[in-house]
Protein backbone atom coordinates (compact mmCIF):
# COMPACT_ATOMS: atom_id res chain seq x y z
CA UNK A 1 0.00 0.00 0.00
CA UNK A 2 1.24 3.36 -0.89
CA UNK A 3 -1.13 6.11 0.02
CA UNK A 4 0.79 9.29 -0.43
CA UNK A 5 3.82 8.26 -2.48
CA UNK A 6 5.87 10.07 0.10
CA UNK A 7 6.78 7.03 2.14
CA UNK A 8 10.45 6.96 2.80
CA UNK A 9 11.91 3.77 4.14
CA UNK A 10 14.59 4.65 6.62
CA UNK A 11 17.27 2.16 7.18
CA UNK A 12 19.97 2.21 9.77
CA UNK A 13 23.10 2.18 7.74
CA UNK A 14 26.31 0.49 8.66
CA UNK A 15 28.68 2.91 10.37
CA UNK A 16 31.47 4.21 8.20
CA UNK A 17 35.08 3.88 9.27
CA UNK A 18 35.35 7.40 10.66
CA UNK A 19 32.16 6.83 12.60
CA UNK A 20 33.47 3.59 14.00
CA UNK A 21 36.63 5.32 15.21
CA UNK A 22 34.41 7.92 16.99
CA UNK A 23 37.28 10.40 17.30
CA UNK A 24 36.56 12.63 14.26
CA UNK A 25 32.98 13.15 15.37
CA UNK A 26 34.07 13.75 18.97
CA UNK A 27 36.62 16.36 17.92
CA UNK A 28 34.05 18.01 15.66
CA UNK A 29 31.59 18.21 18.51
CA UNK A 30 34.21 19.60 20.83
CA UNK A 31 35.03 22.30 18.28
CA UNK A 32 31.35 23.24 18.21
CA UNK A 33 31.07 23.53 21.98
CA UNK A 34 34.34 25.44 22.19
CA UNK A 35 32.97 27.92 19.68
CA UNK A 36 29.96 28.44 21.91
CA UNK A 37 32.22 28.70 24.94
CA UNK A 38 33.51 32.03 23.66
CA UNK A 39 30.19 33.36 22.44
CA UNK A 40 28.14 35.96 24.20
CA UNK A 41 25.54 34.30 26.42
CA UNK A 42 22.00 34.40 25.16
CA UNK A 43 20.55 34.77 28.64
CA UNK A 44 20.78 37.74 31.03
CA UNK A 45 21.11 38.16 34.80
CA UNK A 46 17.41 38.81 35.12
CA UNK A 47 16.43 40.88 38.11
CA UNK A 48 19.44 43.14 37.66
CA UNK A 49 19.28 43.26 33.89
CA UNK A 50 16.03 43.47 32.02
CA UNK A 51 15.17 43.27 28.39
CA UNK A 52 13.06 45.81 26.51
CA UNK A 53 9.76 44.05 26.04
CA UNK A 54 8.29 46.32 23.38
CA UNK A 55 5.79 49.22 23.56
CA UNK A 56 2.78 46.92 23.79
CA UNK A 57 3.93 44.89 26.79
CA UNK A 58 1.11 44.64 29.34
CA UNK A 59 2.58 45.30 32.76
CA UNK A 60 1.45 47.31 35.78
CA UNK A 61 -1.83 49.27 35.52
CA UNK A 62 -1.84 53.01 35.63
CA UNK A 63 -4.73 55.47 35.89
CA UNK A 64 -3.71 58.34 33.67
CA UNK A 65 -4.13 62.02 34.36
CA UNK A 66 -4.66 64.50 31.55
CA UNK A 67 -2.25 67.22 30.49
CA UNK A 68 -3.30 69.56 33.30
CA UNK A 69 -3.13 66.84 35.89
CA UNK A 70 -6.81 66.00 36.32
CA UNK A 71 -7.81 62.35 36.59
CA UNK A 72 -9.33 61.07 33.39
CA UNK A 73 -11.39 58.26 34.89
CA UNK A 74 -15.14 58.92 35.09
CA UNK A 75 -16.04 55.68 36.82
CA UNK A 76 -18.19 54.51 33.94
CA UNK A 77 -17.43 50.89 34.84
CA UNK A 78 -16.73 49.68 31.31
CA UNK A 79 -13.36 48.32 32.39
CA UNK A 80 -14.99 46.38 35.18
CA UNK A 81 -17.50 44.98 32.71
CA UNK A 82 -14.82 44.12 30.20
CA UNK A 83 -12.60 42.46 32.77
CA UNK A 84 -12.81 38.69 32.26
CA UNK A 85 -11.29 38.03 35.65
CA UNK A 86 -13.59 40.44 37.49
CA UNK A 87 -10.61 42.05 39.12
CA UNK A 88 -11.79 45.67 38.93
CA UNK A 89 -14.24 47.35 41.21
CA UNK A 90 -15.02 51.01 41.78
CA UNK A 91 -17.21 53.48 43.61
CA UNK A 92 -18.34 56.56 41.69
CA UNK A 93 -18.76 60.02 43.13
CA UNK A 94 -19.99 63.34 41.82
CA UNK A 95 -17.45 66.08 41.42
CA UNK A 96 -17.90 68.95 43.90
CA UNK A 97 -17.32 72.59 43.11
CA UNK A 98 -13.66 73.48 43.27
CA UNK A 99 -12.48 70.03 42.33
CA UNK A 100 -12.26 70.82 38.61
CA UNK A 101 -8.51 70.67 38.66
CA UNK A 102 -8.59 67.22 40.25
CA UNK A 103 -11.10 65.43 38.04
CA UNK A 104 -11.71 66.10 34.38
CA UNK A 105 -15.38 65.11 34.15
CA UNK A 106 -18.34 65.67 36.51
CA UNK A 107 -18.10 62.14 37.81
CA UNK A 108 -15.04 60.40 39.10
CA UNK A 109 -13.95 57.19 40.82
CA UNK A 110 -13.77 57.70 44.55
CA UNK A 111 -12.53 54.16 44.97
CA UNK A 112 -10.82 52.27 42.19
CA UNK A 113 -9.44 48.88 43.10
CA UNK A 114 -7.76 46.13 41.11
CA UNK A 115 -7.23 42.74 42.66
CA UNK A 116 -3.79 41.86 41.40
CA UNK A 117 -4.23 38.18 42.18
CA UNK A 118 -7.24 38.05 39.90
CA UNK A 119 -5.85 40.22 37.12
CA UNK A 120 -4.60 38.25 34.16
CA UNK A 121 -3.03 41.26 32.43
CA UNK A 122 -5.10 40.75 29.28
CA UNK A 123 -5.42 44.46 28.61
CA UNK A 124 -9.18 44.39 27.91
CA UNK A 125 -9.73 47.21 30.42
CA UNK A 126 -7.37 49.35 28.41
CA UNK A 127 -9.30 48.56 25.24
CA UNK A 128 -12.67 49.17 26.87
CA UNK A 129 -11.83 52.52 28.42
CA UNK A 130 -13.56 55.36 26.48
CA UNK A 131 -11.66 58.05 28.34
CA UNK A 132 -8.18 56.60 27.82
CA UNK A 133 -7.80 56.55 31.56
CA UNK A 134 -6.44 53.09 32.28
CA UNK A 135 -3.38 51.66 30.68
CA UNK A 136 -1.15 48.66 31.26
CA UNK A 137 2.24 50.24 31.24
CA UNK A 138 4.97 48.62 29.16
CA UNK A 139 7.93 49.56 31.32
CA UNK A 140 6.97 48.35 34.77
CA UNK A 141 5.65 45.08 36.06
CA UNK A 142 3.27 44.57 38.93
CA UNK A 143 5.41 44.26 42.06
CA UNK A 144 5.83 41.05 43.97
CA UNK A 145 3.57 40.83 47.01
CA UNK A 146 4.15 38.61 49.98
CA UNK A 147 0.91 39.18 51.86
CA UNK A 148 -2.71 38.89 50.83
CA UNK A 149 -3.39 42.29 52.35
CA UNK A 150 -1.15 43.85 49.72
CA UNK A 151 -2.97 42.22 46.84
CA UNK A 152 -5.71 44.79 46.22
CA UNK A 153 -4.25 47.90 44.66
CA UNK A 154 -6.15 51.10 45.33
CA UNK A 155 -5.93 54.53 43.77
CA UNK A 156 -2.85 55.36 45.81
CA UNK A 157 -0.89 52.80 43.83
CA UNK A 158 -2.68 53.13 40.51
CA UNK A 159 -3.04 56.84 39.78
CA UNK A 160 -0.26 58.40 37.80
CA UNK A 161 2.18 60.48 39.80
CA UNK A 162 2.63 63.98 38.41
CA UNK A 163 6.38 63.84 38.78
CA UNK A 164 6.68 60.48 37.02
CA UNK A 165 4.32 60.71 34.09
CA UNK A 166 3.92 57.62 32.01
CA UNK A 167 4.63 57.91 28.32
CA UNK A 168 4.34 54.84 26.17
CA UNK A 169 6.96 54.49 23.46
CA UNK A 170 5.48 55.78 20.24
CA UNK A 171 3.33 58.43 21.90
CA UNK A 172 4.22 61.99 21.19
CA UNK B 1 67.73 10.82 52.59
CA UNK B 2 68.01 11.30 56.30
CA UNK B 3 64.80 12.44 57.91
CA UNK B 4 65.43 15.52 60.00
CA UNK B 5 62.85 17.40 62.02
CA UNK B 6 62.88 20.22 59.46
CA UNK B 7 62.23 17.80 56.67
CA UNK B 8 59.51 16.10 58.66
CA UNK B 9 57.79 19.39 59.42
CA UNK B 10 58.14 20.56 55.83
CA UNK B 11 56.74 17.29 54.56
CA UNK B 12 53.81 17.50 56.94
CA UNK B 13 53.05 21.01 55.77
CA UNK B 14 53.39 19.88 52.18
CA UNK B 15 51.01 16.96 52.62
CA UNK B 16 48.49 19.20 54.36
CA UNK B 17 48.79 21.65 51.51
CA UNK B 18 48.28 18.97 48.90
CA UNK B 19 45.13 17.82 50.69
CA UNK B 20 43.89 21.38 50.91
CA UNK B 21 44.67 22.09 47.28
CA UNK B 22 43.09 18.87 46.06
CA UNK B 23 39.94 19.50 48.07
CA UNK B 24 39.84 23.13 47.09
CA UNK B 25 40.32 22.36 43.43
CA UNK B 26 37.65 19.68 43.63
CA UNK B 27 35.24 22.09 45.33
CA UNK B 28 35.86 24.72 42.74
CA UNK B 29 35.60 22.21 39.91
CA UNK B 30 31.93 21.88 40.82
CA UNK B 31 31.65 25.61 40.28
CA UNK B 32 33.84 25.37 37.18
CA UNK B 33 31.71 22.56 35.85
CA UNK B 34 28.62 24.70 36.08
CA UNK B 35 30.31 27.72 34.55
CA UNK B 36 31.76 25.65 31.69
CA UNK B 37 28.38 24.04 31.12
CA UNK B 38 26.71 27.42 31.11
CA UNK B 39 29.16 29.02 28.73
CA UNK B 40 29.02 26.12 26.33
CA UNK B 41 25.26 26.39 26.32
CA UNK B 42 25.36 30.19 25.86
CA UNK B 43 24.15 30.80 29.40
CA UNK B 44 25.49 32.92 32.23
CA UNK B 45 25.88 30.27 34.90
CA UNK B 46 25.72 30.55 38.69
CA UNK B 47 26.06 34.18 39.71
CA UNK B 48 23.94 34.55 42.84
CA UNK B 49 26.30 33.49 45.64
CA UNK B 50 28.89 36.22 45.95
CA UNK B 51 30.56 38.07 43.08
CA UNK B 52 30.37 35.93 39.93
CA UNK B 53 28.92 33.18 42.12
CA UNK B 54 32.28 32.22 43.60
CA UNK B 55 30.68 31.11 46.87
CA UNK B 56 28.53 28.61 45.02
CA UNK B 57 30.53 25.56 46.25
CA UNK B 58 29.99 26.81 49.80
CA UNK B 59 26.28 27.15 49.21
CA UNK B 60 26.18 23.66 47.69
CA UNK B 61 28.01 22.21 50.68
CA UNK B 62 25.65 23.93 53.12
CA UNK B 63 22.70 22.59 51.16
CA UNK B 64 24.17 19.08 51.24
CA UNK B 65 24.76 19.22 54.99
CA UNK B 66 21.28 20.54 55.69
CA UNK B 67 19.57 17.65 53.92
CA UNK B 68 18.13 14.79 55.88
CA UNK B 69 20.73 12.09 56.34
CA UNK B 70 18.68 9.04 55.61
CA UNK B 71 19.80 5.46 56.15
CA UNK B 72 17.48 2.80 54.72
CA UNK B 73 16.12 0.39 57.35
CA UNK B 74 17.31 -2.80 55.70
CA UNK B 75 20.65 -1.54 54.53
CA UNK B 76 23.92 -2.80 55.84
CA UNK B 77 24.43 0.22 58.05
CA UNK B 78 28.10 0.01 58.75
CA UNK B 79 29.04 -0.46 55.11
CA UNK B 80 26.48 2.13 54.05
CA UNK B 81 28.19 4.74 56.19
CA UNK B 82 31.78 3.62 55.69
CA UNK B 83 31.90 3.30 51.94
CA UNK B 84 31.29 6.86 50.86
CA UNK B 85 34.23 7.71 53.12
CA UNK B 86 36.30 5.00 51.45
CA UNK B 87 35.39 6.45 48.09
CA UNK B 88 36.66 9.82 49.25
CA UNK B 89 39.76 8.28 50.82
CA UNK B 90 40.82 6.41 47.71
CA UNK B 91 40.26 9.49 45.63
CA UNK B 92 42.58 11.47 47.89
CA UNK B 93 45.22 8.76 48.33
CA UNK B 94 46.23 8.78 44.68
CA UNK B 95 47.75 12.22 44.95
CA UNK B 96 50.40 10.87 47.35
CA UNK B 97 52.64 9.67 44.55
CA UNK B 98 52.03 12.44 42.04
CA UNK B 99 55.17 14.59 41.91
CA UNK B 100 53.82 18.11 42.18
CA UNK B 101 57.20 19.73 41.79
CA UNK B 102 60.96 19.43 41.77
CA UNK B 103 63.18 19.55 44.85
CA UNK B 104 62.75 22.46 47.22
CA UNK B 105 65.85 23.75 49.01
CA UNK B 106 64.94 24.22 52.67
CA UNK B 107 68.37 25.60 53.62
CA UNK B 108 71.04 23.80 55.61
CA UNK B 109 71.54 21.28 52.87
CA UNK B 110 68.06 19.84 53.28
CA UNK B 111 66.17 19.26 50.08
CA UNK B 112 62.58 18.18 49.90
CA UNK B 113 60.82 16.55 47.00
CA UNK B 114 57.51 18.18 46.28
CA UNK B 115 55.89 14.79 46.25
CA UNK B 116 54.04 12.94 48.98
CA UNK B 117 56.28 9.92 48.76
CA UNK B 118 58.49 8.72 45.95
CA UNK B 119 57.83 5.00 46.06
CA UNK B 120 59.51 3.03 43.30
CA UNK B 121 56.16 1.52 42.34
CA UNK B 122 54.40 4.89 41.99
CA UNK B 123 52.25 4.02 39.01
CA UNK B 124 51.31 0.66 40.49
CA UNK B 125 50.20 2.53 43.59
CA UNK B 126 47.95 4.70 41.46
CA UNK B 127 46.46 1.66 39.82
CA UNK B 128 46.00 -0.18 43.07
CA UNK B 129 44.19 2.75 44.63
CA UNK B 130 42.08 3.38 41.55
CA UNK B 131 40.92 -0.23 41.50
CA UNK B 132 40.16 0.07 45.23
CA UNK B 133 37.96 3.00 44.34
CA UNK B 134 35.68 0.59 42.50
CA UNK B 135 34.80 -0.93 45.85
CA UNK B 136 33.63 2.44 47.10
CA UNK B 137 30.93 2.33 44.47
CA UNK B 138 30.33 -1.43 44.42
CA UNK B 139 29.95 -1.91 48.17
CA UNK B 140 28.10 1.35 48.55
CA UNK B 141 25.54 0.18 46.02
CA UNK B 142 25.34 -3.27 47.59
CA UNK B 143 24.93 -1.93 51.11
CA UNK B 144 21.92 0.13 50.06
CA UNK B 145 19.84 -3.06 49.76
CA UNK B 146 18.21 -1.72 46.64
CA UNK B 147 18.05 -3.45 43.28
CA UNK B 148 18.69 -0.32 41.32
CA UNK B 149 21.65 0.70 43.42
CA UNK B 150 23.08 -2.77 43.02
CA UNK B 151 22.57 -2.68 39.27
CA UNK B 152 24.29 0.69 39.11
CA UNK B 153 27.12 -0.57 41.25
CA UNK B 154 27.58 -3.66 39.09
CA UNK B 155 27.61 -1.49 36.01
CA UNK B 156 30.22 0.75 37.57
CA UNK B 157 32.35 -2.18 38.66
CA UNK B 158 32.33 -3.97 35.32
CA UNK B 159 32.97 -0.73 33.48
CA UNK B 160 35.90 0.22 35.68
CA UNK B 161 37.44 -3.23 35.54
CA UNK B 162 37.11 -3.36 31.76
CA UNK B 163 38.74 -0.04 31.21
CA UNK B 164 41.46 -0.64 33.76
CA UNK B 165 42.88 -3.28 31.44
CA UNK B 166 43.33 -0.93 28.51
CA UNK B 167 44.62 1.74 30.87
CA UNK B 168 47.21 -0.63 32.30
CA UNK B 169 48.31 -1.66 28.84
CA UNK B 170 48.72 1.95 27.77
CA UNK B 171 50.87 2.51 30.87
CA UNK B 172 53.06 -0.46 29.97
CA UNK B 173 54.17 1.39 26.86
CA UNK B 174 55.26 4.31 29.06
CA UNK B 175 57.08 1.96 31.38
CA UNK B 176 58.92 0.40 28.45
CA UNK B 177 60.22 3.81 27.51
CA UNK B 178 61.18 5.01 30.97
CA UNK B 179 62.14 1.71 32.51
CA UNK B 180 60.75 2.70 35.88
CA UNK B 181 57.47 2.64 37.73
CA UNK B 182 58.41 5.64 39.83
CA UNK B 183 56.44 8.72 38.86
CA UNK B 184 59.42 10.90 39.72
CA UNK B 185 61.67 9.01 37.31
CA UNK B 186 58.99 9.16 34.63
CA UNK B 187 58.94 12.94 34.94
CA UNK B 188 62.71 13.20 35.03
CA UNK B 189 63.11 11.20 31.82
CA UNK B 190 60.82 13.69 30.15
CA UNK B 191 62.99 16.58 31.32
CA UNK B 192 66.07 15.96 29.24
CA UNK B 193 66.75 19.25 27.59
CA UNK B 194 64.53 19.55 24.60
CA UNK B 195 61.77 21.44 26.42
CA UNK B 196 58.32 20.19 25.74
CA UNK B 197 59.57 18.19 22.77
CA UNK B 198 60.79 15.50 25.14
CA UNK B 199 57.42 14.97 26.72
CA UNK B 200 55.97 11.50 26.35
CA UNK B 201 52.99 12.69 24.34
CA UNK B 202 55.24 12.93 21.25
CA UNK B 203 56.27 9.32 21.42
CA UNK B 204 53.01 7.97 22.84
CA UNK B 205 50.15 9.57 20.91
CA UNK B 206 48.08 6.38 20.74
CA UNK B 207 48.84 5.56 24.35
CA UNK B 208 47.67 8.98 25.45
CA UNK B 209 44.37 8.74 23.59
CA UNK B 210 43.73 5.34 25.14
CA UNK B 211 44.71 6.61 28.56
CA UNK B 212 42.45 9.65 28.45
CA UNK B 213 39.49 7.60 27.22
CA UNK B 214 40.07 5.12 30.03
CA UNK B 215 40.43 7.98 32.50
CA UNK B 216 36.98 9.16 31.47
CA UNK B 217 35.64 5.68 32.12
CA UNK B 218 37.44 5.36 35.44
CA UNK B 219 36.10 8.66 36.69
CA UNK B 220 32.59 7.69 35.53
CA UNK B 221 32.42 10.82 33.46
CA UNK B 222 30.41 11.38 30.31
CA UNK B 223 30.42 9.67 27.79
CA UNK B 224 30.94 6.77 30.20
CA UNK B 225 28.75 7.91 33.08
CA UNK B 226 26.67 4.75 32.96
CA UNK B 227 26.64 4.08 36.73
CA UNK B 228 24.40 7.08 37.16
CA UNK B 229 21.26 6.82 35.16
CA UNK B 230 17.90 8.19 36.06
CA UNK B 231 15.82 6.53 33.40
CA UNK B 232 17.15 3.03 33.88
CA UNK B 233 18.41 2.99 37.45
CA UNK B 234 16.41 5.75 39.18
CA UNK B 235 19.69 7.27 40.30
CA UNK B 236 22.47 4.76 40.06
CA UNK B 237 24.68 3.36 42.77
CA UNK B 238 23.84 6.29 45.03
CA UNK B 239 20.06 6.06 44.75
CA UNK B 240 19.68 5.53 48.51
CA UNK B 241 22.28 8.05 49.52
CA UNK B 242 21.43 11.49 50.73
CA UNK B 243 22.98 14.45 52.46
CA UNK B 244 26.76 14.57 52.74
CA UNK B 245 27.19 10.87 52.05
CA UNK B 246 25.89 11.55 48.57
CA UNK B 247 28.04 14.65 48.61
CA UNK B 248 31.10 12.50 49.29
CA UNK B 249 30.36 10.33 46.28
CA UNK B 250 29.85 13.30 44.02
CA UNK B 251 32.85 15.08 45.48
CA UNK B 252 35.14 12.09 45.05
CA UNK B 253 34.33 12.17 41.36
CA UNK B 254 35.72 15.67 41.16
CA UNK B 255 38.80 14.74 43.18
CA UNK B 256 39.32 11.81 40.83
CA UNK B 257 39.09 14.17 37.91
CA UNK B 258 41.76 16.46 39.28
CA UNK B 259 44.06 13.62 40.31
CA UNK B 260 43.70 11.81 36.99
CA UNK B 261 44.44 15.10 35.30
CA UNK B 262 47.61 15.36 37.38
CA UNK B 263 48.52 11.75 36.56
CA UNK B 264 47.98 12.36 32.86
CA UNK B 265 50.15 15.45 33.05
CA UNK B 266 52.81 13.42 34.86
CA UNK B 267 52.80 10.54 32.44
CA UNK B 268 52.39 12.29 29.12
CA UNK B 269 52.95 16.01 29.51
CA UNK B 270 56.17 16.18 31.44
CA UNK B 271 54.67 16.58 34.92
CA UNK B 272 56.16 19.67 36.52
CA UNK B 273 58.42 20.23 33.52
CA UNK B 274 57.98 23.45 31.59
CA UNK B 275 59.93 25.05 28.73
CA UNK B 276 63.03 27.03 29.71
CA UNK B 277 63.06 25.74 33.26
CA UNK B 278 66.87 25.76 33.19
CA UNK B 279 66.80 29.46 32.39
CA UNK B 280 64.41 30.13 35.25
CA UNK B 281 66.52 28.06 37.60
CA UNK B 282 69.72 29.90 36.64
CA UNK B 283 68.01 33.27 36.94
CA UNK B 284 65.87 32.96 40.07
CA UNK B 285 67.24 29.93 41.89
CA UNK B 286 66.07 26.42 42.55
CA UNK B 287 63.07 27.18 44.77
CA UNK B 288 61.41 29.60 42.39
CA UNK B 289 61.97 27.17 39.53
CA UNK B 290 60.41 24.36 41.54
CA UNK B 291 57.40 26.50 42.47
CA UNK B 292 56.90 27.51 38.86
CA UNK B 293 57.00 23.79 38.13
CA UNK B 294 54.20 23.25 40.64
CA UNK B 295 52.27 25.93 38.81
CA UNK B 296 52.97 24.19 35.51
CA UNK B 297 51.68 20.86 36.79
CA UNK B 298 48.61 22.53 38.28
CA UNK B 299 47.96 24.28 35.00
CA UNK B 300 48.19 21.03 33.07
CA UNK B 301 46.01 19.17 35.55
CA UNK B 302 43.41 21.94 35.51
CA UNK B 303 43.47 21.93 31.74
CA UNK B 304 42.62 18.24 31.83
CA UNK B 305 39.82 18.96 34.30
CA UNK B 306 38.56 21.43 31.74
CA UNK B 307 38.80 18.78 29.03
CA UNK B 308 36.75 16.44 31.21
CA UNK B 309 34.05 19.09 31.47
CA UNK B 310 34.36 20.05 27.84
CA UNK B 311 33.72 16.47 26.78
CA UNK B 312 30.89 16.12 29.26
CA UNK B 313 28.99 19.03 27.78
CA UNK B 314 29.69 17.90 24.23
CA UNK B 315 28.92 14.22 24.04
CA UNK B 316 25.92 12.10 24.80
CA UNK B 317 26.66 8.86 26.58
CA UNK B 318 27.36 5.47 25.15
CA UNK B 319 24.89 2.67 25.43
CA UNK B 320 26.10 -0.01 27.82
CA UNK B 321 26.81 -2.60 25.11
CA UNK B 322 28.62 0.05 23.09
CA UNK B 323 30.70 0.87 26.13
CA UNK B 324 31.70 -2.75 26.66
CA UNK B 325 32.27 -3.19 22.93
CA UNK B 326 34.54 -0.17 22.80
CA UNK B 327 36.48 -1.26 25.84
CA UNK B 328 37.04 -4.90 25.01
CA UNK B 329 37.14 -5.00 21.22
CA UNK B 330 38.40 -1.48 20.63
CA UNK B 331 40.72 -0.12 23.24
CA UNK B 332 42.36 -3.32 24.48
CA UNK B 333 43.51 -4.54 21.04
CA UNK B 334 44.68 -1.06 20.13
CA UNK B 335 46.61 -0.70 23.37
CA UNK B 336 48.19 -4.11 22.75
CA UNK B 337 49.21 -2.87 19.32
CA UNK B 338 50.59 0.22 21.01
CA UNK B 339 52.73 -1.90 23.30
CA UNK B 340 54.16 -3.82 20.35
CA UNK B 341 54.75 -0.69 18.34
CA UNK B 342 56.41 1.08 21.25
CA UNK B 343 58.75 -1.89 21.45
CA UNK B 344 59.56 -1.36 17.80
CA UNK B 345 60.10 2.33 18.27
CA UNK B 346 62.62 1.56 20.99
CA UNK B 347 64.26 -1.28 19.14
CA UNK B 348 64.64 0.24 15.67
CA UNK B 349 66.73 3.31 16.61
CA UNK B 350 69.06 1.28 18.84
CA UNK B 351 69.52 -1.50 16.30
CA UNK B 352 70.24 0.74 13.35
CA UNK B 353 72.07 3.44 15.33
CA UNK B 354 69.57 6.11 14.37
CA UNK B 355 69.23 9.42 16.24
CA UNK B 356 66.65 9.79 19.00
CA UNK B 357 64.01 11.49 16.84
CA UNK B 358 63.75 8.31 14.78
CA UNK B 359 61.88 6.70 17.64
CA UNK B 360 59.28 9.49 17.48
CA UNK B 361 58.93 8.98 13.72
CA UNK B 362 58.35 5.29 14.29
CA UNK B 363 55.78 6.07 16.99
CA UNK B 364 53.77 8.34 14.76
CA UNK B 365 53.99 5.94 11.86
CA UNK B 366 52.19 3.59 14.25
CA UNK B 367 49.08 5.74 13.82
CA UNK B 368 49.30 5.21 10.06
CA UNK B 369 49.73 1.47 10.46
CA UNK B 370 46.83 1.41 12.91
CA UNK B 371 44.63 3.32 10.47
CA UNK B 372 45.51 0.96 7.62
CA UNK B 373 44.72 -1.95 9.88
CA UNK B 374 41.41 -0.38 10.81
CA UNK B 375 40.53 0.21 7.16
CA UNK B 376 41.21 -3.43 6.37
CA UNK B 377 39.28 -4.54 9.43
CA UNK B 378 36.42 -2.25 8.55
CA UNK B 379 36.29 -3.56 4.98
CA UNK B 380 36.25 -7.11 6.22
CA UNK B 381 33.63 -6.67 8.93
CA UNK B 382 31.19 -4.11 7.54
CA UNK B 383 28.24 -5.78 5.90
CA UNK B 384 27.16 -4.64 2.49
CA UNK B 385 24.15 -2.42 2.66
CA UNK B 386 21.09 -4.39 1.70
CA UNK B 387 18.63 -2.54 -0.49
CA UNK B 388 15.35 -2.47 1.31
CA UNK B 389 12.23 -2.52 -0.76
CA UNK B 390 9.62 0.05 -0.02
CA UNK B 391 6.80 -2.44 0.41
Amino acid sequence: MNLSNRTKVLEQEEMTLSERIYLPAILGGMATTLKHFFQKPATIRYPEQTRYLGPVYRGMHILKRDESGAERCTACGLCAVACPAEAISMVAEERKKGEETLYREEKYAKVYEINMLRCIFCGLCEEACPKQAIYLRHDKMAPVFEDRNEVIFGKDKLVEKMDQRYLRDGWK
Amino acid sequence: MEITSTLFAAKAIYIGLIFAITLGVAAYSTYGERIVAAWMQDRVGPDRAGPFGIFQPLADAVKMFMKEDFIPANSSKWLFIAWPCLSMLTALLTSAVVPFGDKLDLGGGIEMDLQGIDVNIGILWVFGIVSLGVYGILVGGWASNNKYSLLGAIRAASQNISYELAMGLSIIAILMMTGSLSTKVIVETQQNGAGFLSWNIWSQPIGFVIFIVCAFAECNRTPFDLPECETELIGGYHTEYSSMKLGFYLFSEYINMFVSGAVMATLYFGGYDYPFNEVVEAQFGQNIAALVGVGALMGKALFFVFVFMWVRWTLPRFRYDQLMNLGWTGLIPISMFNVVWTGLSILIPTTFNLPAWASIVVSWSGIGVLLIGLIIYHGATSKKKTVALAH
